[in-house]
């Protein structure tokens, strides 16, 4: 389950933060002479500087909704308007924001892609009004600048930044879908380069302050300052305004000048972008890399590369048509929805539905200290909580503590955390091989060996030595919850928390609960995952659970697809180019061949015949080889230490002619496969839903995608029945029902869905 | 003055080590200080407790502190400490073999004398059975060198201690690389030549580049003049503030020298050149003057200036301490009593005192940002509520009490050296100026503070 490259930067949107806001007033103003009943800008003078605040009420972050924006038109035309002055300061009152987007809301409401162009001339109007301000602009940026905030303050004359964490800038668009279209395809390129524009909007990257200031994005850095004679984060932001007005006199007075020093670098890059060849020869590599990543499959990134190229080539005015249309024609597509709806998703499920645990879980155990168990463990320990990581022997508890201090170094050495910090953070892991210290345990995450035998006696040990409050969770792919949970004195107490691989990147948590838990307990076990950073859905317990038995059937129909011939290379190329990041056959080693046998025993022996297709026989062998995929070097692939380009494993051409099945023409053409191996999950995913595993279908979404790697171009299984409709999934279904039976006969609430067109998982 | 200051502080980074959070706990240093319940009579009582030792202050002497790269640019740490050695041996006439023990603080080691209270004592001629250790913590080592030998004397241990510190900025330990130095000792063990060859050839040119003290503090990354800046914006102290706090201290500083008010000064012939008798770092200037200056650490806006910094300096301090009994037995008479505490936020309540009834406050100024935050801090309710635990504030020391005679600004500031000069400072000031009650505060890198209660000895 390595799963979901493309889409991991999508964590980077959460850009709700939980800062309080203190009330922020406008006292020190000499005239406030604008104070009308605006709800989210005002502005006060100080001397000649207009100091306009961004501030929407009853929220967390600003966003350029139609009110922010023609409050702001107002009072910008009152600023120009007014001769007392002479330079203006634009910043949030939101410690954490300045201004994190466009409303996507506004956006989602646009009937017609018409509809969508007129919104992005609206903001190219306003933001061209700001960049011919003959009065200069100061951005003063704390906290998110992202989307359409950044456009906003690359239209300004000046940007100032506080450097800190919270402080970050990007354009974050293209994993929306869509594009920067309030002028950031134009302004961009010339104010950072063309490079370095192509990489912020291609990829949606966030950059720190520090790195802006290097790029030339912003021209000023304030440090954030300590507790004073107010709480940090609301001197900070006066400090910035403070500098921020200084610096708007200053330009005023024209004591500092707009043009920013370039360095060698930089002037030999805008020297070779005035040579026409040179920009050809970069639109073509670029797009060439972005067809080769997306496979065709993402429509914004060379409407993006199109827009630049359009204002590079042929001036502003072509460039601002360009990007305008192009905007409205992506905010259309399917892609965009799904991608929109998968952002909407995982805002939900990064909060608490089951209210707040009556224990704050402080201390925390885990037994095991293998992959999966270090890996929980670093990824709680650098939230702060206090973790002991237990195994049965010292090699392997060396191994963990080896990981957890490899995955922190390797933030070290991308400055993402300085050595002390890694250091101290390391301070909160302890490393034992028996119970002590468990007395004090508010939590003990077990990740041992996948055997259920194992688990019951590791179960029996920590019940003896844990207090009541103590929460046991399972990390466990396969077995059900309720099995382990039924040697337990205190079934309510007993829950399953699912992790994926590598934890410290795969965003997914699968929390399962039986009829037993309490929901204190997952309330509990939602809150240290949400500590975690991860994004969390929560299941109801059975074989598989949801994100497990929906790769099941899928990856059956892979081996019955290799049985019948295909080599497991053109396996990975179809799927890869149905969107899926991992193809599928690479997936089965990743995810380790026993485990896939194991997976594919028990909810074989529990679905029956729906589940059967490939045969468990090639894992068998494959096992009895030692081919057990990455982990031992060889599966269907030979893995080699430093070796890019894998092999395929020459010794699995036996094992598969022995296990071979003719193939059946009618439904094996290249489309045929993809959509076999692709109606299966979807099949399953709405099965769960409709059997009440699932809760919700966003939560289905979201664990498909983000767990399994679901292609998000198609936004998840329930998503992708909803846009492209149930009718043509049944009808596949049927077709290959007729040539394989049982297991791709749809489920009911699929075909109900077919039959009545206006259902819908989403509304 | 400027350039050498930027210059070395940047170059030098070591200094930077003492930067930061001057804020937090020299405010608990004084966060003691709990607003005057009601104006005490100036008739006080003294702080002795029955069955506690009284520990004294005999005499403290200090060498000129020097800005780094001049007189003594040529001289090792030791030569420095042994030379205040020496002075006080010369001031006191304490018999060498009466001292129990020998303390000295400092910060940048000189990796040769890594010991250096012993390799000055030796030096001095104190007999090689008189045992002397060397203490560091950062700003505040010449205070932890005194606390330390308080403590020898109140329990019993020793009647005399002698207690210091030194700071030798003109010369810093320069390192090589990690690298070479792991080349160097591989070669060391390399028993053969091809051992030794195979080694050398895995010489590369950026083995030579070579590794300065620390150039931020180690656990947050920040040096010490950018972090004073932050200080002062965090408090709102403008630069103008800064630069008048700054211009007092000289001028006072200069004061106090022509009236011959630093008594605690010994004269130091440095071999090779002239006797150097008096502080040079001393340099009155003009707002105007300073004003011109641009900031030293964040650019270009903000109010850290070379002019309103303490400068780097060498010098080193010693000061002989006694048991109350030891002291009148031996025909002396004491300056002042000690009575150290660490900077809890207690030093007063726990001496029962106000802040009323101090008559000379000693402060480190290490910038002037860091003072006047520290002063906004104390007289701030909300910084008391929230940071220090109390339900008002303490209300910041009367200026025209306050480091009278110059302070680290004008004076200097040998890292190692400076407490003892603000012990004999505040014990001198007391005698001169007739008050009973001094209080000693300095800060240091790390978040650390110390502070101590001077009791003029009676007349």
């Amino acid at each position: 389950m390595v799963a979901s490259r493309a889409i991991g930067s999508l964590r980077r949107f959460t850009a709700s933060r939980t800062l309080r806001c203190p009330g922020y007033t406008c006292r020190n103003f000499s005239a406030s002479s604008a104070l009308l009943t605006r709800t989210h800008i005002n502005y006060g003078v100080k001397g000649d500087v207009a100091v306009v605040r961004i501030n929407s009420p009853n929220s967390k972050v600003n966003t350029l909704s139609r009110e922010l924006q023609s409050e702001f038109i107002e009072v910008m035309n009152e600023i120009w308007a007014n001769d007392q002055i002479r330079s203006a300061v634009l910043i949030s009152s939101k410690p954490g924001c300045f201004i994190a987007g466009a409303d996507i809301n506004m956006l989602a409401s646009c009937k017609s892609a018409e509809e969508v162009t007129q919104l992005s001339q609206e903001g190219q109007r306003m933001f061209e009004k700001l960049e011919k301000s003959t009065k200069p602009i100061v951005a003063a940026i704390s906290g998110s600048c992202l989307g359409g905030g950044l456009e906003l303050a690359i239209s300004c004359q000046y940007r100032i930044a506080t450097k800190d964490r919270k402080t970050v800038l990007g354009t974050p668009e293209v994993l929306l879908g869509i594009l920067p279209g309030a002028g950031g395809t134009q302004r961009l390129p010339k104010m950072v380069g063309v490079p370095a524009a192509f990489d912020m909007m291609l990829t949606g990257r966030n950059i720190r302050a520090d790195r802006a200031k290097k790029m030339g994005l912003v021209d000023q850095l304030v440090e954030p300052l300590g507790p004073g004679l107010k709480p940090s984060e609301e001197r900070t932001i006066e400090y910035l305004e403070e500098v921020a007005v200084t610096f708007a006199k200053e330009l005023s007075d024209k004591k500092i000048s707009l043009k920013r020093d370039k360095g060698l670098v930089e002037k030999l890059t805008s020297y070779a972008m005035s040579i026409p060849f040179v920009r050809q020869q970069i639109y073509k590599k670029v797009e060439e890399k972005v067809r080769k990543q997306t496979k065709g499959l993402y429509p914004a990134p060379l409407k993006i590369i199109d827009a630049v190229k359009t204002g590079i080539e042929q001036g502003n005015d072509a460039g601002y048509v360009s990007e305008s249309q192009k905007f409205g024609e992506l905010a259309m597509t399917k892609e965009s929805k799904a991608l929109m709806g998968l952002y909407h998703g995982q805002v939900l499920c990064k909060k608490n539905k089951f209210g707040t645990p009556q224990k704050d879980v402080k201390h925390l155990a885990i037994l095991g200290a293998g992959l999966m168990g270090a890996g929980i463990a670093q990824v709680s320990v650098d939230k702060g909580i206090k973790t002991i990581l237990k195994d049965a022997t010292l090699a392997g508890l060396d191994r963990g503590q080896q990981q957890v201090f490899k995955g922190l170094n390797d933030k070290v050495k991308k400055k993402a955390l300085t050595s002390f910090e890694r250091d101290s953070i390391f301070s909160n892991l302890t490393g034992q091989l028996d119970y002590q210290g468990f007395e004090k345990a508010d939590m003990v995450i077990e990740a041992v060996f996948e055997d259920l035998n194992v688990k019951h006696r590791v179960l029996k040990e920590v019940e003896a030595v844990v207090p009541d409050h103590c929460v046991f969770a399972s990390n466990t792919s396969a077995l059900p919850i309720r099995q382990i949970a039924s040697v337990s004195k205190r079934p309510e107490k007993v829950i399953g928390m699912h992790y994926f691989s590598p934890v410290d990147k795969m965003q997914l948590l699968e929390i399962i609960t039986t009829e037993k838990t309490s929901k204190d307990t997952t309330a509990s076990v939602v809150a240290v995952g949400l500590k975690q950073g991860k994004v969390i859905i929560v299941v109801k317990d059975g074989p598989g659970f949801y994100t497990t038995r929906c790769l099941a059937p899928m990856m059956s129909e892979v081996l019955r697809i290799l049985q019948e011939g295909v080599d497991p290379k053109k396996v990975d190329s179809l799927t890869t180019s149905f969107g899926f990041p991992v193809g599928a056959a690479t997936l089965v080693d990743e995810v380790g061949v026993d485990v896939a046998k194991h997976v594919a025993e028990d909810l074989g022996k529990a679905f029956g015949e729906r589940f059967e297709s490939g045969s468990v026989e090639l894992l068998k062998q494959m096992v009895a080889r030692g081919f057990l995929g990455r982990k031992s070097g060889k599966g269907f692939y030979i893995y080699q230490e430093g070796v890019k380009n894998k092999s395929l494993n020459s010794d699995m051409d036996g094992i598969l002619a022995s296990l071979k099945v003719p193939p059946k023409s009618d439904v094996c053409s290249d489309e045929d496969l993809q959509y076999r191996l692709v109606t299966r999950f979807v099949n399953e995913a709405i099965m769960c839903l409709q059997e009440g595993i699932l809760a919700t279908p966003t939560e289905g979404d979201i664990g498909a995608v983000f767990g399994l790697g679901f292609p998000p171009c198609l936004g998840g299984p329930f998503r992708y029945v909803d846009l492209y409709g149930a009718q043509k999934i049944v009808d596949r279904l049927r077709k290959y029902e007729a040539a394989y039976g049982k297991p791709f006969t749809p489920c009911q609430l699929l075909i109900d869905h077919a039959n009545s067109p206006n259902k819908k998982f989403y509304q | 003055m400027t350039s050498i200051l930027t210059y070395t502080l940047k170059n030098l980074p070591s200094t930077s080590k003492w930067a930061l959070r001057f804020s937090l706990r020299p405010l608990s240093c004084s966060s003691q200080l709990r607003a005057a319940p009601a104006a005490q009579t100036k008739s006080k009582k003294t702080l002795a407790k029955p069955n506690i030792r009284n520990i004294v202050v005999v005499e403290g002497v200090r060498i000129p502190f020097l800005q780094s790269g001049t007189s003594y640019k040529e001289l090792m740490p030791h030569d420095l400490a042994r030379a205040a050695l020496l002075g006080l041996l010369h001031r006191t006439n304490v018999p060498k073999d009466v001292v129990d023990y020998i303390i000295l603080g400092t910060v940048i080691q000189e990796v040769k004398t890594s010991n250096v209270a012993r390799e000055a004592a030796l030096g001095a001629g104190f007999s090689d059975k008189t045992p002397a250790h060397t203490v560091t913590m950062a700003c505040i080592s010449a205070n932890q060198a005194m606390t330390t030998g308080v403590g020898l004397i109140a329990s019993g241990q020793c009647d005399v201690v002698v207690a210091g510190g030194v700071e030798l900025m003109s010369d810093i330990p320069i390192r090589h690389s990690r690298k070479m130095r792991k080349m160097l000792l591989d070669l060391n063990k390399a028993k053969t030549l091809g051992q030794r060859l195979s080694l050398i050839s895995k010489f590369r040119l950026n083995f030579l580049s070579p590794e300065l003290p620390a150039v931020a503090e180690f656990s947050t990354s920040e040096t010490m003049g950018h972090s004073a800046d932050r200080l002062a914006a965090a408090f709102a102290v403008s630069r103008l503030d800064q630069d008048e706090y700054a211009l007092r201290s000289h001028s006072l500083a200069k004061k106090a020298q022509d009236e011959g008010l630093l008594s605690d000064v010994v004269p130091f012939k440095v071999p090779g050149k002239d006797t150097v008798t008096k502080d040079n770092g001393i340099r009155p200037s003009s707002l105007e003057q300073m004003a011109k200056l641009k900031p030293a650490f964040i650019k270009p806006y903000g109010t850290v200036t070379a002019a309103n910094s303490s400068f780097l300096t060498d010098g080193a301090s010693a000061m002989l301490i006694m048991a109350e009994e030891k002291a009148l037995a031996m025909g002396y008479k004491p300056k002042a009593y000690l009575r150290p505490t660490y900077a809890t936020p207690k030093v007063l309540e726990r001496a029962g005192l106000t802040m009323t009834d101090i008559d000379a406050f000693e402060f480190h100024e290490a910038f002037s940002g860091q003072i006047l935050a520290n002063f906004k801090a104390m007289d701030s309710d909300w910084f008391a509520q929230n940071y220090m635990g109390r339900k008002t504030k303490v209300g910041s020391p009367p200026l025209e009490k306050f480091n009278n005679w110059g302070g680290s600004l004008s004076l200097g500031h040998p890292f190692g050296a400076t407490g003892c000069r603000l012990v004999m400072a505040a014990a001198n000031r007391l005698r001169k100026e007739g008050g009973q009650y001094g209080l000693v505060a300095a800060c240091a890198a790390g978040g650390q503070g110390h502070a101590m209660i001077v009791e003029a000895y009676p007349k």
